[in-house]
């Protein structure tokens, strides 16, 4: 087909207004926190002494850092779905939760004693951890890639990293209401290996579902 | 050609057809010069696309953003993909690719040659204006230029030498 043909048979399929992409991410990611959080809720629910671990620096310390990470994540997220959304982009926003982790790890092998430091960090349900950050974080996952393929990224792979790492950030957040150990040392440990988990799932299927 | 873009989102099929004109033409340009060795014959093709993905993708462009480096961005995706298609079999030498990843800067020269194309034709009166745009921003020849406006040959010939004149005399020679 001919330039010109073409150019005369897009213009006569009259621009039909779609909403904006950003609307759509807005609406996944309110979505994924909804779902993930049901999950949580219907699962295995908040841990029996909620009320009083929020009192606790090292129970909130785990929120700041799940929800730094969804939300630097989503930002990333905002800009991606447009096709020079990224140049430029302001990718080191994604370290603020691993600084503020490694921060309160630190703070944390200072005021225990070594002898007590494999401890915390292996804590009791470790297992748990490993299964129920990736559980929680499938919808989302699921929704975050949908939303940006509305979208175009130029990025396929790096947008679907970015959808795992917020999907992680989510997942771990709800997690994170029921998991009983506190330690920075437990989540410095453990809490990674499920979001990077989703990541790494996030990227290969970006790979080929974000492509246009 | 933002504005063309705002009118034709709003329905103007007339507007939608100038601006994907524009869009080909630039397109076919910055192809050419930065993959053109790399696709040869197959640049028509990638231009095709990046119309294609400019239709299907219309909605990504923000309304209050400039256009180009929407439409440079596009392009560029859809040029590195064919290359990357063709580059199964074919060497690619190590240059050629740290040109692609130079790709930003040559981008932003593309924008501002095509800015300042934009503003020195924007410069002119009206008929002129919409002669020289056709036939050189759209790209059409002047027997479709003066079909579209409905005017002689001769009167589009002489109206694209006077607009081509005016330009060079306020900006120096034309480019």
């Amino acid at each position: 087909m001919k330039t010109d043909q073409l150019i005369s048979r897009l213009a006569a399929d009259t621009p039909a207004q779609r909403s904006s992409p950003a609307l759509r991410l807005g609406l996944a990611a309110a979505a994924s926190c909804l779902l993930a959080g049901a999950a949580m809720m219907l699962s295995f629910g908040p841990r029996p002494d909620f009320a009083a671990a929020v009192a606790t620096w090292r129970f909130d310390m785990k929120f700041a850092v799940t929800l730094t990470l969804a939300a630097t994540a989503f930002l990333l997220l905002r800009r991606a779905i447009y096709p020079e959304g990224l140049e430029q982009a302001p990718f080191w926003t994604i370290f603020a939760a691993p600084a503020i982790l490694l921060a309160a790890a630190a703070v944390e092998l200072a005021l225990l004693p070594a002898s007590t430091w494999g401890v915390a960090a292996v804590g009791t349900n470790w297992w748990h951890c490993l299964a129920l950050v990736p559980a929680f974080g499938l919808a989302p996952l699921a929704i975050g890639l949908w939303a940006l393929r509305q979208g175009a990224t130029t990025r396929p792979m790096l947008s679907g990293f970015l959808v795992g790492l917020f999907a992680g950030g989510v997942g771990a957040t709800f997690y994170a209401a029921n998991c009983p150990d506190d330690s920075p040392l437990f989540v410095l440990a453990w809490y990674p290996v499920g979001i990077l988990a989703l990541g790494l799932v996030g990227a290969l299927a970006g790979r080929r579902m974000l492509r246009w | 050609m933002a504005e063309l873009m705002r009118a034709a989102l709003s329905g103007d099929e007339a507007a939608y057809t100038s601006f994907l004109r524009r869009a080909a033409n630039l397109t076919r340009r910055a192809v050419t010069r930065r993959f053109g060795s790399m696709l040869a014959s197959g640049t028509e093709d990638v231009v095709q696309e990046t119309l294609l993905a400019v239709h299907l993708k219309r909605h990504t462009w923000r309304i209050e953003e400039p256009i180009l480096p929407w439409l440079f961005t596009i392009a560029r995706y859809k040029a590195i993909d064919a290359c990357r298609r063709r580059g199964v079999r074919v060497e690619v030498p190590i240059e050629d690719f740290a040109e692609v990843l130079a790709g930003p800067d040559e981008t932003g020269r593309l924008m501002e040659e095509t800015q300042h194309m934009e503003m020195a034709v924007g410069t002119l009166s009206g008929g002129q204006q919409r002669v020289v745009s056709s036939i050189a921003l759209e790209g059409r020849t002047i027997k479709e230029t003066a079909a579209a406006l409905e005017m002689k040959e001769t009167a589009v010939r002489v109206a694209f030498h006077r607009g081509l004149s005016a330009i060079a005399q306020r900006f120096g020679r034309p480019a």
